[in-house]
């Protein structure tokens, strides 16, 4: 039977390493899917997510098994993320006004080897690939904590109580602001609603 | 139930998180209410189309970095995991801690004070010794005794002897 997050935690507490590989097994692929949705950067995302793995394995001999380990994972994750976030703000601020915008620069971190296999018609790809750039878009647009929210709410699982731990706000307040973000979603992405009601 | 109260239930709806009690109460107020089953119905497109955005996989360093972080981190090790490593040191360290405790213990034996150091003892002493004071104040200003011939030296008595 396999090891529960916590009991892993605390092994790796009592100095099993193995226990530490486990973890980063189980949890490299969906924190580093995360973070790369909060800062759309696949390098960033990456040091990020190594970011935290070693604050988790430098805060082992501290771990304290009062909340679901997600919960904690996620806290780190989300404000190393929305840190990042800010500064890459501000640098952007900095930067010549001639520089040319590109939104898109890392769109191809996410696109499939397999494309040309998947997609023979090259039209029906890029139609795919506007309705994930305007996808994106749409999370981006969202403020900080709701986009935030919204992902772990809907790719990571988390139940309310644990995103709301997270957000540091109740669980009404968690339900409000998913609320609203799914209300600006619907908004932004209503001409791929309009296309799917159709099909 | 209300519009503004479907608010904080359409998402668990849509995510079936809902007790059943409350599903049923959801479902009551969306037959009846068009704008809260038409919102439902968005929303659930929208979580549609969220799916559609592909999961990307680590880059193949990135265990090894993370090793690497990992490895350059200071080892922490407590004084018991010290005294495992080092057990001579930790045997010389003991016999050390074990003499200055030993040193320290002896040198801070109280030692018995000198009577006039205090001077209730003192007084006490001199009370005892009193008689004895007495004594020899009374043979030192004895009169006949006074009167007698000083006493013979052992000198005096030898040269007495020889000259007889």
């Amino acid at each position: 039977m396999a090891r529960t997050d916590v009991q892993l935690m605390l092994d790796v507490k009592a100095g099993d390493e193995a226990s530490f590989e486990l973890l980063l097994h189980r949890y490299r692929t969906p924190l580093v899917n995360f973070l790369y949705r909060m800062v759309r950067n696949r390098e960033q995302a990456e040091d990020l997510a190594q970011d935290v793995f070693l604050r988790v394995y430098r805060a082992r001999e501290d771990y304290v098994p009062s909340a679901k380990f997600t919960t904690w994972l996620f806290r780190i994750a989300t404000n190393l993320a929305l840190n990042s976030v800010r500064d890459n703000r501000y640098q952007k601020l900095e930067v010549s006004i001639d520089a040319p915008a590109n939104l898109d620069a890392e769109a191809g971190d996410e696109r499939p080897l397999d494309i040309p296999e998947k997609h023979p018609n090259i039209e029906q790809h890029l139609v795919e690939d506007a309705r994930k750039k305007m996808i994106r878009h749409a999370i981006d647009k969202l403020p900080e904590k709701q986009r935030v929210a919204v992902l772990l709410h809907k790719y990571q699982e988390l139940d309310y109580a644990e995103i709301a731990k997270i957000l540091s706000c109740s669980e009404s307040a968690l339900k409000s602001l998913l609320f609203r973000a799914y209300e600006s979603l619907r908004v932004e992405l209503a001409p791929l609603v309009a296309q799917q009601d159709k099909q | 139930m209300s519009c503004e109260k479907m608010e904080s239930r359409i998402l668990g709806y849509l995510d079936g998180r809902l007790k059943e009690s409350e599903r049923l109460d959801v479902e009551k107020h969306l037959s009846a209410c068009a704008p809260c089953h038409l919102r439902v119905e968005e929303f659930r497109a929208v979580s549609g189309l969220l799916d559609e955005l592909p999961v990307i996989e680590p880059s193949p360093e990135f265990d090894a970095r993370v090793h690497a972080l990992v490895a350059a981190e200071p080892v922490k090790q407590n004084w018991w995991a010290w005294l495992r490593v080092s057990p001579r040191v930790a045997f010389a360290a003991s016999m050390l801690l074990l003499a200055t405790v030993w040193l320290g213990f002896y040198q801070q034996q109280p030692t018995s004070p000198l009577p006039w150091s205090n001077p209730v003892v003192a007084d006490e002493q001199m009370m005892q010794d009193l008689p004895v004071l007495e004594d020899h104040d009374v043979l030192s200003n004895f009169e006949p005794l006074k009167e007698l011939p000083p006493p013979v030296q052992a000198e005096e008595i030898s040269d007495t002897q020889q000259q007889m």
